[in-house]
This record gives structure tokens, C-alpha cells and sequence, in this order.
């Protein structure tokens, strides 16, 4: 078993109107920053999981996301995953 | 005989009093059912109330929905008899796949506690029995999430099936085609934002929430099968 750092990042789907993007998008200018465009609003769920490969943890994920971390009505989701001790091992070297 | 009805009641419910006065003042008897256990008593109504259910934490009704007493919600709907979901009610029945669509925060992010007027756009429903055609219901709302969506697919086959049952007259919250509230393919469940059992007195403002509420009392007692001999 490896554990592994899952990051998911749920957005209502594009073309559905997002108010809460589009009140910063206004606000934005206010501050002097011009030129921001497509302001989307989500939710970042972040766990660690015990899963025996990558594959196995994307696909628990993924599942997860269809069942409960997203309403696929209205929202889409991306996901990653990471072994937590390669990242780690990564940085070390 | 008096219609059965079943009250959940979620870890943040809080219209859960509301529902049982009203249904009982039009002769109902009630009782509250904890979303924990796995069965429904003997009922004919099972009620979905307003508030929070779990904090609404992840998204309204998101966790509700896992409550070990919804399958027996489930299969109380797949046995044909009624089912409604008012406000959080309604939210929980989407994220359960009882009834189709999904509710978004209100068009212009304000939380809304207002009357509104909703029309009847079916009647002869079990729940808009005693309304006629276009009849105005003046109902209030208390919501944040309330702003009905589903694909355009979705929305084509449910107007040609009559599902959309109750639109507003002004719509509060952006919700698509002015939904207020929707029934399932077969008409035994209906989830509205709009509060009835909160405009079933005279003195709260209105009594039109009693149409809908008397509606599917007279359904039961319809659908009741006489005592043997009469």
C-alpha cells in the first residue's frame, strides 16, 4: 500500500453561470487589475489515500468524485494524484 | 381515518414543527422519523423538511442523501406513495436522483425570505389537487440555493411530461424556465423551494399552502381502500 495525496478541484460546468465568478470579475477592475477575464469559482478537496498503484487511487477518486464530491448535474471536476513519497524522495535528491 | 405522515428529521432541520402543525390542523397525524434509522414507520406521506440538513456542508443535501433512513425514503417513492421535499427537502431529493436537476445559489448570491406568487401549472396532481389551472398559491420563500437547473434534454422531457408543476409569477432566483416546483416521472414526488406548511393559517399571511398540503391528504384518503363490508 502507498498513500497517496489526492487533489480534487470541483467548478460549476462551463456554461453554467457562476455569480460568485462573475462578482470578482467586476470587483477586480475596481483594484486596477484590467484584462481578467473567465473568473470561475470552485472548491479545492485535498486527502491522503491508501491505494496499492496510481491507477487504483485515480480510479477510488474518480469514483468519489461521481458519488459525492461533485453534483455531475452542475459541476465538473479534475483530479490528480500523487505518491506522496516520491514527492517526497523527489525533493530530497 | 386519518392520512399517515412521516416527518425526517435531519441533523439541521428546522421545519420539521412547521410541517407537523400544518399537516395536522388539516387532519393528518404525524411523526418525526431521525434520519438515522433504517426504517420508515407505517405512513402514507413521507416529508423532507426545511433547514441544513448535515450543515450543508459540501453542497445542500449532498450528505442528507447518505442518511441510512433514504432508502427507505427511496423505496417508500418506488412503491408509488407520496413524497414531498420542501426547501432543503428539495435539495436532498435531487442529490438522491429522486427527482431530476440540481439547485444553485440564487442568481445574485442574496439569501432570499420573501413571499412569492407561484402559479399552478398542473393541477390534478396529488399534490395540486384541489388547485385549478393557473390558480396564483401566494407562498414564501427562505432560501439560498434555490435556483433550479437541468440539461436542456432534461427540461424537454419533463415539460412534456408535465413535471414542472409550480413556476413562479416572478422569478426570485434565476431558477430555469421559473421552476418552483417539480415532480417526478410518475407524480408521486415533488420537491418545491416555496414553504406551504408556513401559509396554512390566516394569520401567518395565507392559507394557500393548505392546497397543497389538503391535496395530498385527499389523495390518501382516496387511495384507501374501504373497510371490508361497506
Amino acid at each position: 500500500m502507498t498513500n497517496f495525496k489526492a487533489t480534487v478541484h470541483v467548478s460549476l460546468r462551463s456554461g453554467i453561470a457562476d455569480p460568485q465568478g462573475l462578482t470578482i470579475e467586476r470587483a477586480l477592475p475596481a483594484l486596477g487589475y484590467t484584462g481578467v477575464s473567465g473568473v470561475r469559482v470552485g472548491k479545492l478537496i485535498e486527502f491522503g489515500l491508501d491505494a496499492s498503484d496510481a491507477t487504483e487511487a485515480e480510479s477510488k477518486v474518480g469514483e468519489m468524485c461521481e458519488r459525492l464530491l461533485a453534483n455531475t448535474v452542475i459541476e465538473s471536476y479534475t483530479l490528480s494524484i500523487v505518491d506522496e513519497s516520491e514527492d517526497l524522495a523527489g525533493r530530497e535528491s | 381515518m386519518t392520512a399517515r405522515v412521516g416527518i425526517v428529521v435531519f441533523p439541521g432541520s428546522n421545519c420539521e414543527l412547521d410541517c407537523e402543525r400544518s399537516f395536522e390542523r388539516l387532519g393528518a397525524s404525524t411523526e418525526f422519523v431521525w434520519h438515522d434509522d433504517n426504517t420508515l414507520p407505517d405512513v402514507d406521506i413521507v416529508v423532507l423538511p426545511g433547514g441544513f440538513a448535515h450543515g450543508d456542508y459540501l453542497r445542500t443535501g449532498a450528505l442528507a442523501r447518505f442518511s441510512p433512513i433514504m432508502h427507505s425514503v427511496a423505496e417508500h417513492a418506488a412503491a408509488g406513495k407520496l413524497l414531498i421535499g420542501i426547501c432543503n427537502g428539495f435539495q436532498v431529493l435531487c442529490e438522491a436522483g429522486l427527482l431530476p436537476g440540481a439547485l444553485r445559489k440564487n442568481e445574485g448570491l442574496k439569501f432570499l425570505c420573501k413571499w412569492t406568487e407561484l402559479r399552478v401549472e398542473v393541477p390534478g396532481t396529488p399534490f395540486t389537487a384541489r388547485a385549478e389551472r393557473g390558480q396564483l398559491l401566494r407562498i414564501p420563500i427562505n432560501h439560498f440555493e434555490g435556483n433550479w437547473y437541468a440539461d436542456p434534454d432534461t427540461v424537454a422531457r419533463m415539460r412534456a411530461n408535465h413535471q414542472i408543476v409550480l413556476r413562479y409569477v416572478k422569478n426570485p432566483n434565476g431558477s430555469l424556465d421559473g421552476v418552483a416546483g417539480i415532480s417526478n416521472e410518475r407524480g408521486n414526488v415533488l420537491g418545491l423551494m416555496p414553504h406551504p406548511e408556513r401559509a396554512c393559517e390566516s394569520l401567518l399571511g395565507s392559507e394557500d399552502g393548505a392546497v397543497i398540503i389538503g391535496s395530498m391528504l385527499d389523495h390518501v384518503m382516496h387511495m384507501q381502500p374501504s373497510p371490508a363490508g361497506v
